[in-house]
């Protein structure tokens, strides 16, 4: 059913979008490929930051550095029953969704979903954002360099939602 | 601040692949993924080009402008350096409702926009304003009510429940988005005594 909804949704958006266009006369064709082209625009901007990102991205993945974090803070969750593989994953979760959905499809068919460490995975990436990721693409298209009080704050609210996760599995489990 | 950061990521990873023998593997990453990179590029120009095309529609109609009326309490009490009338009031509205719903591809784009009209606000070019790095604190604070994505992948692996999580989801993602208006709140403050 909310499947269904959220399939729905988009649709459904356009064609209000379409229709509030076409009740107000405007000229909806020509204001769309307008605004398609200023959103490629902003893409060509933001393509040298994502190259560069996801280069780092995959060098810190291959080299087997993510593995080691996990292993170092995995013990601490492990107490709790949570398997250690959720801490690369909140790690990676900062940097790029893709190679962090990689990850929660691993850890759902190592434990499964309704096991405490797939509970953990599903509640905090619903509540976490790619940090560094959305940091550097928009900082790009505003051309921004310091980025003064973005980041502590960020890391911040990413802290809380994964303090509130862990707190949930607990008391659910 | 990037700067270490990226430069971090890049010096850890290869230092540690020559203790561990994963050279090889790093140098075929950085290409990897720097092709995935391109990839995802062309994926999103498509995105944006239907987004922000639709957009202009809605704009263009009025609709916009119906949304950022009834944000405008939300808009004020969060950035109230952004002046009323601006135009990236439009973008953030339409970039925290999209995210309210979970309407994935439509954030980025309003976001990208958001954060353009907002540097023309911007006096010292390279140094984000204060409502540039409140608003993305509250993107990056994730938004999303329902994590339409997760149920997926949950029922795809055989969860008995699905659905189980999106109670949770919700009070921890409001935990999280509440403990970055706090934070915005407090950082603005302390500016202004400064």
């Amino acid at each position: 059913m909310l499947i269904t909804l959220s399939e729905m949704i988009i649709p459904l958006l356009i064609f209000a979008i379409v229709i509030g266009g076409l009740i107000k006369k405007v000229d909806v064709y020509d204001a769309f490929v307008k605004g398609a082209e200023d959103g490629l625009k902003i893409v060509v901007q933001v393509l040298p930051t994502l190259i560069g990102l996801m280069m780092g991205v995959g060098v810190l993945r291959a080299s087997g550095f993510l593995t080691l974090l996990g292993t170092w803070f995995g013990d601490v969750v492990e107490q709790f029953g949570i398997g250690n593989e959720v801490m690369p994953l909140l790690f990676i979760k900062l940097f790029s969704s893709s190679a962090a959905t990689g990850l929660v499809l691993d850890i759902f068919k190592e434990y499964g979903p309704d096991s405490k460490t797939g509970l953990f995975t599903s509640i905090v990436m619903s509540c976490t954002e790619t940090c560094f990721y959305t940091m550097s693409v928009y900082y790009m298209a505003a051309k921004v360099k310091k980025t003064r009080w973005t980041l502590p704050g960020a890391l911040f609210a990413t802290f809380v939602g994964i303090a509130v996760s862990f707190i949930i599995v607990l008391y659910l489990t | 601040m990037l700067n270490y950061i990226w430069g971090g990521m890049l010096l850890i990873g290869i230092v540690y692949a020559f203790f561990t023998g994963n050279m090889e593997a790093v140098s075929a990453a950085a290409l990897e993924y720097a092709e995935a990179a391109v990839s995802l590029c062309i994926t999103m120009a498509g995105i944006m080009g239907v987004w922000v095309g639709l957009m202009e529609i809605a704009q263009r109609a009025g609709l916009v402008k119906v949304l950022t009326r009834k944000m405008d309490r939300v808009i004020t009490f969060l950035f109230p350096d952004i002046p009323q009338g601006h135009v990236s009031r439009n973008h953030i509205s339409m970039n925290l409702v999209a995210n309210i719903l979970g309407l994935g591809w439509a954030c980025t784009p309003a976001g990208l926009l958001a954060m353009e009209s907002l540097s023309k606000l911007n006096e010292k070019k390279d140094t984000a304003t204060s409502a540039m790095c409140g608003f993305l604190i509250l993107n990056i604070s994730s938004l999303q009510l329902i994590p339409i994505n997760m149920i997926a992948y949950r029922s795809q692996y055989g969860s008995n429940n699905p659905t189980a999580i999106i109670l949770p989801a919700i009070l921890a993602t409001m935990c999280s988005t509440f403990a970055a208006v706090l934070y915005i709140r407090a950082a603005y403050r302390r500016e202004k005594r400064c």
